[in-house]
């Protein structure tokens, strides 16, 4: 079954231990700009959302790629890099939707999340469960049951009482 | 690498900066973190320097694990000569700084000198450059770091500044990061205003290359699930520290009318429980947040819901904010509690020490040591909790003769405010206590007695003998990584084996302070917490040095014996009623009032305590005035020192 990364971004701490254990993981280094997933936080408000790589069906960056440097894994559905053929010209930086092609200044690679080929070090280390690896369809479940625990909630209640943001 | 990390030194004054490695050898004998700025203090402060004067270096760093793959490295630490107790200053604090600053390239500032006009410090990518602070002047720490953030155009960058409390000098300003992570105690906020020094601000993305990141991910694998196990740092999690506030308040072990009683009655409204209602109100049912790759997210988040402050978000409040506004003032609010707790955020002040000595000046105010005329006509009673916040801004801006006076610390304000108003002040070294009440319980009291910085829980406090674990237990935790074959006692009313408690764990809290480590994450609230035993593998896998535990242990001792050198040069003697091994005598006169059977009717005895203080000493290697003796010095290689090694 094909099994995709899901984020529950009401559930982080923003402790960022997923950015250092993806780039211990793949560059064995600790340092969050070669990380593929990043915490996008507002700490004002008190907002932290883990921004991954959703693997698109119809993927921009496979799509404007100029010599199709990327593909699609079989077993796992995730898009990878090839940097033999990558010219590093990083269309595919400018192009993904959620800012999820990331660019080494290093190494001028572009990168991205290939899911730890099957078993994402992030969903391993994330205590909380903000981020977690799971069949497709066990998504819509969940969301139903969470979206119908609201609307019973919100009609046992006065309109606007409802304290959950 | 972690060891390529390098060193800065930076003055004020002339603009320059001189950057220089780390040498192993200095590794190997201090560590990092605080253990190494307790060299540098001691080698770069002048004798008897004045702490406001250009002179006091203020030395800012990580530890020697921050942002490597070992657990919760988010730790801060910063030293100067203290300006409100004129000898050791120290703070440490959580969030994102130090991590950011070692992906910047450094681990350790020393900052001298004095900025003619309001400066920051924007560090990036190995480089340092004095900016103008001119415009960041007079905002708060949140504006502050969000001004420096849009100054640069990015959103990632870390900064750690302070208030109007530091501007103003006010002596026990903090150092501020992110929304609530504070460098509390001993006024380094202070330090940084005398020197026009808004802000350090960082931002880096140079590798931290680890020696070996298999084994060093999957060993915090296991360490995580360790120190996640642990249901104290369970509770912590879902509660955050007010857990520990509403433990020991309801047996009795909380100040409460500053040092009138051991226990706060009709707390409801600010018990952990209705402080987490709010937080799950007001932010959802997922609301608490992690430093730095930390698993055990103690930090609620929460918005005040009713008052002048209504709407605003802020993090915690922590267990002392709940004992400096709550209990110590004996305000039961919980409007207070938060909207004090957002103020001094703002402000950059330690919420301990400014709760703590307003709640002195209500015991002064009830016995007629202060009257109307010297508050102004505030009513400073016990339970006023609008004269609380009228204080907390008149001494952060310095507005008032009450504020001004107050906001040059305790015991200068024992001087102006005359009578017998010293012996009210429930102080250690001149730094006010937290507002835990340790009459019942000798061992912490020995604790917060010989704290290098002065009053204070997280040098030395044995917490875990309140859990009463049997005497196997505490033999085996307390006879490693050095053999221990001396009286130990799971009787929290006991003073035998009390000193040798102290004595380890001061020394366990320095090796966590030196590796950048939060105190969470050490045997501190949890007795299966990691300690010497299990960091040698952290930091041979993340940095390739090897120590031993005995090696580490040593180390830390070192380091101590640093800040009791400091303290002694800076004139420190054993029974020094303001810069002393001493308590305030309330501690050994007035039985406690309130509380469990074990706790109603205790207090201090004299004689045993004087005892214990011997024993502390004697473990340590120091004589009955609390000197290192020569031997110690040897055996620590503390002999040549300042050896000017950096």
């Amino acid at each position: 079954m094909e099994k995709f990364l899901t984020v529950n971004a009401e559930k982080c701490t923003g402790c960022r231990l997923c950015e250092q254990v993806c780039s211990v993981v793949h560059e064995g280094v600790s340092n969050p700009a070669k990380s593929r997933i990043q915490i996008v936080k507002w700490e004002d408000e008190g907002r932290y959302i883990p921004m991954i790589c959703q693997q698109c069906e119809d993927a921009p960056c496979k799509n404007v790629c100029p010599v199709g440097a990327i593909s699609r894994d079989k077993d796992f559905g995730f898009l990878m890099v090839n940097q033999e053929v990558c010219i590093g010209c990083r269309s595919c930086v400018n192009i993904c939707p959620f800012g999820a092609m990331n660019y080494n200044r290093t190494t001028h690679q572009v990168f991205k999340c290939d899911l730890c080929g099957g078993n994402p070090q992030c969903v391993r280390f994330c205590d909380v469960k903000a981020v977690d690896f799971v069949s497709a369809d066990a998504v819509p479940a969940r969301k139903k049951r969470e979206s119908a625990l609201r609307q019973s909630e919100a009609k046992g209640q006065p309109a606007g009482a409802q304290g959950h943001h | 690498m972690a060891l390529d990390r390098k060193i800065a030194y930076i003055d004020l004054t002339t603009g320059k900066v001189e950057t220089k490695p780390i040498p192993l050898e200095v590794r190997k004998k201090f560590v990092g973190g605080r253990g190494l700025d307790a060299y540098l203090l001691y080698n770069h402060a002048p004798k008897g320097c004045d702490p406001l004067g250009p002179e006091n270096p203020l030395i800012v760093s990580g530890g020697l694990l921050t942002a490597t793959c070992a657990s919760a490295t988010s730790r801060t630490h910063i030293m100067a000569k203290s300006p409100l107790t004129n000898l050791l200053g120290s703070c440490n604090m959580g969030g994102f700084f130090s991590p950011e600053m070692a992906w910047a390239g450094f681990h350790h500032l020393v900052i001298t000198g004095k900025a003619d006009k309001p400066v920051y410090l924007w560090i990036h990518n190995g480089e340092i450059e004095i900016r103008d602070a001119s415009h960041l002047w007079g905002k708060t720490c949140t504006e502050t770091q969000w001004a420096i953030r849009e100054d640069h155009g990015d959103e990632e960058i870390k900064s750690m500044v302070i208030g109007a409390a530091g501007e103003n000098l006010v002596t026990y300003a903090c150092v501020m990061t992110g929304i609530k992570n504070s460098g509390g105690r001993s006024g380094m906020g202070c330090v940084m205003g005398s020197k026009n020094l808004k802000a350090v601000a960082c931002r880096g993305d140079m590798d931290i290359k680890l020696a070996h990141p298999v084994d060093a991910l999957e060993h915090n694998k296991t360490f995580i699930e360790q120190i996640t196990s642990a249901k104290v740092n369970q509770t912590q999690g879902t509660l955050g520290t007010p857990f520990i506030w509403g433990a020991t308040n309801c047996w009795g072990g909380v100040r409460t009318r500053n040092f009138q009683y051991n226990q706060m009655l009709y707390a409801d409204e600010i018990e952990p429980e209705a402080i987490d209602d709010i937080a799950t109100e007001t932010m959802g049912p997922h609301h608490m947040a992690g430093c730095f790759g930390c698993q055990v997210h103690c930090r609620a988040k929460y918005k005040i819901k009713t008052g002048p402050l209504a709407g605003k978000y802020d993090e915690g409040p922590e267990y002392t904010s709940l004992g400096a506004f709550g209990s110590e003032p004996d305000c039961k609010k919980a409007e207070t509690v938060l909207s004090a707790n957002h103020l001094v955020d703002q402000y950059g002040v330690d919420n301990l020490e400014i709760g703590s000595i307003i709640s002195w000046a209500m015991e002064l105010y009830e016995l007629g040591i202060l009257t109307d005329k010297e508050t102004d006509g505030l009513e400073l009673k016990f339970g006023n909790d609008a004269a609380l916040i009228e204080m907390i801004h008149q001494i952060c801006n310095r507005s008032s003769w009450l504020g001004n006076v107050l906001a040059d610390g305790g015991i200068p304000a024992s001087e102006a405010i005359g009578k017998n108003s010293f012996d009210y002040l429930i102080q250690v070294k001149g730094m006010n206590n937290l507002h835990s009440d340790e009459r019942a319980t000798p061992g912490l009291a020995l604790n917060i007695a010989t704290a290098s910085r002065g009053s204070d829980h997280l040098r030395s406090r044995p917490a875990i003998d309140l859990y009463h674990l049997p005497e196997k237990v505490l033999r085996k935790i307390y006879s490693s990584p050095i053999p221990y074959d001396g009286p130990l006692s799971s009787e929290h009313t006991d003073y035998v084996g009390k000193p040798w408690q102290v004595f380890w764990q001061e020394n366990c809290y320095m090796a966590v302070d030196s590796l950048g480590i939060c105190k969470y994450h050490t045997l501190f609230l949890g007795a299966t917490l990691p300690n010497f035993e299990d960091w040698p593998e952290v930091i041979y896998y993340n940095t390739g040095l090897e120590f031993t535990p005995e090696e580490l242990w040593a180390a830390a001792e070192r380091c101590n014996n640093l800040e009791r050198l400091f303290n002694l040069r800076e004139g420190l003697t054993r029974n020094d009623p303001y810069k002393g091994d001493t308590l305030n005598h309330r501690y050994f006169d007035e039985p406690c009032r309130r509380g469990a059977p074990d706790v109603v009717g205790r207090t201090i005895d004299r004689e045993k305590f004087s005892i214990m203080i011997d024993e502390f000493y004697g473990h340590h290697g120091w004589d009955k005035e609390g000197v290192p003796t020569p031997e110690t010095m040897a055996r620590l290689g503390l002999d040549q020192e300042p050896s000017h090694l950096l």
